[in-house]
Formats: structure tokens, sequence, C-alpha cells
């Protein structure tokens, strides 16, 4: 089997927040009725975390869940993983109406951090990253400049970004020059 | 700048994150209508200098459609709500009422 590479992968600005393109990492839109404990069941049982609740990413490592919407959450899992995970959900919520889709190759993941990388994502986003008002544990779907795009803190100083893997050159540019030395705002 | 509260992701969402959908509350007339009902339906919207509702989609948020209701004038936002629902909900209502006494919109109000 040929080298599973992301998107960039290994790409790294050092500006006054660092902006790192991620390895593959496994991702999986799980769709369906966020109620039912089946499907909290299955999502926790291959990410080892807690279910979120609206607006939340409960992330630990390479694993975790995001909320996307009410219908779907976004299961987060090493990408060698995914195979068996996909798996052992369709095991567990068979019978039930469900999608499950491995969107891994589809996506490209950032991490900007430093003490400073609130202000990079704030300059993208029209979404409210203020420190009251976005936390590690929250998760939004938002824009990124002219792309969609999402965003969570793995910790105060480090966010993970998700986009479409065809605008990942775009998004890691943007990410970059918003991160230029010298342009720094001082708003946080 | 336009901010509405998404009634399905609870984000409130600026209007750069949204997609206009026009008019709210149509009733689709499809082949069997009489000419003037599917005129109506294709080509009459209403364009209000005041109290409108309107549809939008949190196209970069959670996907999801929503309806609006809001004041052209001022910009002022009386309520978001279900996409469900075929008319505005009685809380949104009776909110414009205390704010635009006698406004009327369509067959409401
Ligand atoms: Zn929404």
């Amino acid at each position: 089997m040929s080298d599973v590479v992301a998107a960039l992968q290994g790409a790294v600005y050092d500006g006054f927040a660092k902006v790192e393109a991620a390895g593959p990492r496994g991702m999986i839109t799980v769709k369906g009725d966020l109620a039912a404990s089946v499907l909290k069941n299955a999502t926790t049982g291959v990410a080892g975390v807690d279910f979120p609740g609206q607006g939340e990413a409960n992330c630990v490592g390479e694993k975790g869940i995001c909320w996307m919407a009410p219908d779907e959450v976004l299961v987060l899992v090493p990408y060698a993983e995914v195979p068996d995970a996909v798996g052992r959900m369709e095991k567990v919520l068979a019978g039930t109406h469900h999608l499950i889709a491995n969107v891994s190759d589809a996506r490209a993941l950032f991490f900007v951090s430093g003490l400073d990388a609130r202000e990079v994502i704030a300059k993208l986003t029209p979404a409210d990253v203020s420190p009251s008002a976005f936390r590690p544990g929250q998760f939004r779907r938002t824009r990124l400049a002219q792309v969609p795009a999402a965003f969570w803190m793995r910790d105060a100083e480090t966010f993970e970004v998700i986009c479409f893997r065809s605008v990942a050159r775009y998004v890691f540019d943007l990410l970059k020059t918003a991160a230029l030395p010298g342009s720094e705002v001082g708003y946080f | 700048m336009l901010i509405l509260h998404c009634p399905y992701c609870g984000v409130d969402a600026d209007e750069t994150e949204l997609a206009p959908g026009g008019e709210a509350h149509l009733k689709r007339f499809g082949p069997d209508s009489s000419d003037e009902d599917f005129e109506g339906y294709l080509f009459h919207r209403e364009n209000p200098k005041g109290v409108h509702f309107e549809r939008w989609r949190h196209a970069n948020g959670c996907g999801k459609w929503f309806h609006a209701a809001r004041c052209t004038t001022t910009m002022e936002v009386f309520g978001t709500y279900s996409a469900q629902l075929t008319e505005p909900p009685k809380e949104i209502c009776d909110k414009i009422s205390g704010k635009r006494p006698g406004w009327s919109w369509r067959i409401f109000g």
C-alpha cells in the first residue's frame, strides 16, 4: 500500500505564533439521533471520551468527539485506527437510521500554538474567540477568511484547525500571514 | 452588521457566516394551480420598510436552515425560529407587537 501523506504535511511557520500542518488524522462523520444512547455508545466506544454537548469538543490526544450540528458529530481517532473504528460503530448502530463516513482524506488539520495563538485565529474569523467566550472544550464551525473551517483548543495556548483538504494551502497561508512577526494586535 | 442567533447550534452568527434564503413562509403553487397563484408564488415578494420575515442558512456553521424576524429599517432582530414552522411563533409576534404596534406582514400581524 502507498504511504499516506497529509496535506502540506510537515509545513511549519514560526511567527508570533507557531503554525504547523499536522500529519494524517482519522476523522469520521457520524450522523443520526444524537440523543440516542446507541449513537453515544458507538462514538464514545471508539473515541474513549465523553459525548460532547452542543458546541463542545472533547478531545484527548489524537482522539475525540466534536459536536458539528444537532444531528452530526465528528469522531477523531489516529489515522490507522479508522477502518476498525468505522467497523465497530457500524456494528453498534446496525439497524438504526444513521450515516458513518470516513472523511479523513477530505480534510486538513493545522495546529496554531503560542501565547498569542488566539490573535491569529481572531484575525481570520468573525467568531468571538476572546478568552471569556472561547475556551478549551468548546468547538466552533465558522469560516477563516473565505473558506469554511472549524477549530477547538487543545489547551490554553493551542488551537486545532480543520478545513477541506482542497483549501489546505490557502488556509496555511492565511494562518502564516496572520502570524507574521510585527503584525501583533495585542487585543487579548 | 447583522447577527442572527442560530436556533439549531446556539451560535450567534455574523452575517458573513450565513447565506440568505429570501422571504419566509412562501406557499408553493405547482402545476395544477391557477396562473394567478403560480405567478404570485414565483414572482411576488414582500419588500417592506420595517417588519420582515426571512429564511437564512447557517452555511459557515451547522448548515441548518432557520427563520428570522427583523426590521429592515433599523436592523433590529426580533428573533429566530425553527425552519419547520409554517408561521411565526406567538412569542415573536407578541414581541414585535410590543415594539411595532399595528404591524402587519402578509396574513400575519
Ligand atoms: Zn447553526
